[in-house]
């Protein structure tokens, strides 16, 4: 499966800081066919540093999608039945609008003058993209993570427009813990001369700050069980360091090339800033006009975003009997498990998805 | 699956079951059904593709909740004792509980539980008075093991041993209504002393309103 990603310019977006943006564009890529009554659309999102190439080989990069495990014909969200859907974030730094992006009104790159960000505003703008393709309404929107916070968003903000959702390894809101980390990276990033109060671009990248960040989210990314596993206490001869070292260097400096630490910075403060409940009175509140079928998913070893967070959620919507399905995966993997555990998670989202399909086309 | 015709003593099986046999019988098409330790969920989804109910299930058992996931059954992974409080006064039409009782710490609220948040809860059981388990222990002297309560002791998931005079007398006493009793020995129905000879019961109750 050879796909590109297409691009989409909105006139503007509003967002929930009182900004307006104008105009906004937003790169997506789609896979399988929307059929003629267009019920079998699926919003597939993607996680922190993630982008819209969700699935099959890029035409020219020639990579694999972050979830190409996941997506495709026989997987669990089979493109022979369905037609996926999944865009970059706004904010982002793989084509949607974000402080890399030029400000219309002055001529030049937003960097630090680009205003915050919600998660609320993501999905807002993917609600507006969702629509210019002719959906009415999804038959399911699914994301890990980050990814996670904006299936449930959409299902508190959009009832009537998904007929279900899968949050996998994700949180209502974020712990102290889970802010911590985000500010540690962004204040690597900031302490990177190079940084520049973040008008680096067309310079020399902040890219210090910017791989340790990387590293620190790596490490929490995976489990004290799979770090031994993978790394053990052992040394890579030529550099005589260990080989945890030389991974985390790796990946740090893989991540300068493809990443816009001002994307870091705006994307981690909207997940800091992400409370499904707020404003409310408690999260069986929020999801009062709800009658979206759940799935939702986490993973023994996520430390991250650990399982009482998810069971929070499901919790909620037992408590005013909503259908929902919730499953603690055993893994080692972590965090990084809802990309790694493949053959599970692909045997409970295809049987869910066919009861959501069963239920949509009854109706 | 064919129902029990009254007039025949033999029970026919749904799934390898007499106890399923007999809820399927009793629960009512295009209802809500609550399954307590649903395994890997087939009695849900028989219900769900002969009865259209909208099924859904508990079940601790992290393999068999991925199962019945697969199958498109709504399950949710935790404990029957822990998770109950959670929903709503007659969220469901139906709460059952199969073979399980005996293996809850407190059955007394757990069955209370089920008759709040369902409107009737149908219970199932194996009878500890039933002649094989009472001759059992009668001429070992041990705690009684049969084809029925196969394990030993020390490693049996039953931690409550109660038959069906028991359970009638909790039902007087706490003026719980029992719309219906089913008394199985096998598959086959057992009509008279059910405590002595039935190994399985199945109750419908629900609360006097």
């Amino acid at each position: 499966m050879v796909v590109s990603t297409q691009s989409k310019r909105f006139a503007s977006l509003e967002l929930d800081c009182g900004v307006t943006l104008a105009p906004v564009d937003v790169a997506y890529q789609t896979y399988g066919t929307l059929n003629p009554d267009r019920s079998n659309a699926i919003l597939v999102m993607h996680a922190f540093s993630g982008d819209a190439h969700a699935a099959g080989v890029d035409a020219q990069t020639q990579q694999k999608g972050w979830w190409d495990s996941m997506i495709g014909p026989g997987r669990g969200f089979d493109t022979d039945q369905y037609f996926v859907i999944c865009s970059n974030v706004l904010g982002g730094c793989r084509g949607t609008t974000g402080p890399g992006s030029i400000n219309p009104v002055t001529g030049e790159i937003f960097a630090m003058t680009f205003p915050v960000i919600t998660i609320g505003d993501m999905v807002r703008l993917q609600a507006t993209l969702i629509e210019s393709l002719g959906i009415e309404k999804l038959l399911s929107v699914a994301g890990g993570s980050m990814g996670g916070m904006q299936v449930l968003e959409w299902a508190a903000r959009y009832p009537d427009r998904v007929a279900s959702a899968i949050p996998i390894a994700t949180t209502p809101r974020h712990s102290a813990q889970q802010i911590a980390f985000n500010e540690v990276g962004r204040q690597a990033i900031m302490a990177d001369p190079d940084w520049s109060d973040g008008n680096y671009y067309g310079g020399k990248l902040p890219g210090r700050g910017l791989a340790v960040a990387r590293m620190v989210g790596h490490i929490t990314y995976m489990s004290d069980e799979s770090m031994r596993q993978k790394f053990g206490r052992r040394q890579r001869e030529d550099q005589g360091i260990f080989e945890v070292e030389s991974y985390l260097r790796y990946r740090g400096s893989q991540f300068v090339d493809r990443f816009d630490a001002n994307s870091y910075l705006y994307i981690t403060k909207a997940m800091d800033l992400f409370d499904l409940a707020a404003g409310q009175q408690s999260l069986t509140a929020v999801l009062e006009r709800s009658k979206t079928k759940f799935l939702v998913i986490s993973f023994t070893s996520d430390w991250l975003y650990p399982s009482y967070q998810s069971q929070e959620v499901v919790s909620a919507l037992r408590r005013r009997n909503q259908d929902v399905a919730y499953i603690e995966l055993t893994s080692k993997y972590g965090h990084d498990a809802f990309l790694v555990e493949v053959e599970e998670q692909s045997e409970i989202v295809k049987g869910f998805l066919l009861r959501v399909t069963k239920g949509v086309n009854r109706r | 699956m064919t129902p029990a015709n009254n007039n025949d003593p033999f029970v026919r099986d749904l799934l390898g079951r007499g106890d399923y046999a007999i809820f399927s019988e009793i629960v009512a098409p295009r209802t809500c059904v609550l399954d307590l330790g649903c395994g890997d969920g087939e009695l849900l989804s028989w219900l769900a593709d002969n009865k259209d109910v909208d099924a859904r299930g508990v079940e601790m058992d992290g393999a068999k909740v991925q199962k019945a996931i697969a199958k498109g059954v709504s399950c949710y992974q935790g404990n029957i004792e822990e998770c109950l409080a959670d929903y709503p006064d007659h969220a469901f039409d139906y709460v059952i509980l199969s073979q399980t009782l005996q293996e809850v710490r407190q059955p007394l609220q757990v069955l209370n539980d089920m008759l709040r948040v369902g409107r009737r809860a149908l219970v199932a059981f194996p009878n500890f008075g039933h002649w094989r388990v009472r001759l059992a222990h009668l001429f070992t002297g041990r705690a009684p093991k049969t084809t029925r309560f196969p394990h030993d002791w020390f490693d049996s998931p039953n931690i409550h041993f109660f038959t069906i005079d028991d359970f009638e007398i909790l039902a007087a006493r706490e003026e719980w209504h029992i719309e219906k009793r089913v008394f199985l020995d096998g598959n086959r129905e057992v009509k008279m002393l059910p405590n002595l000879l039935a190994e399985t019961a199945v109750y419908l109750v629900r609360r006097h309103s």
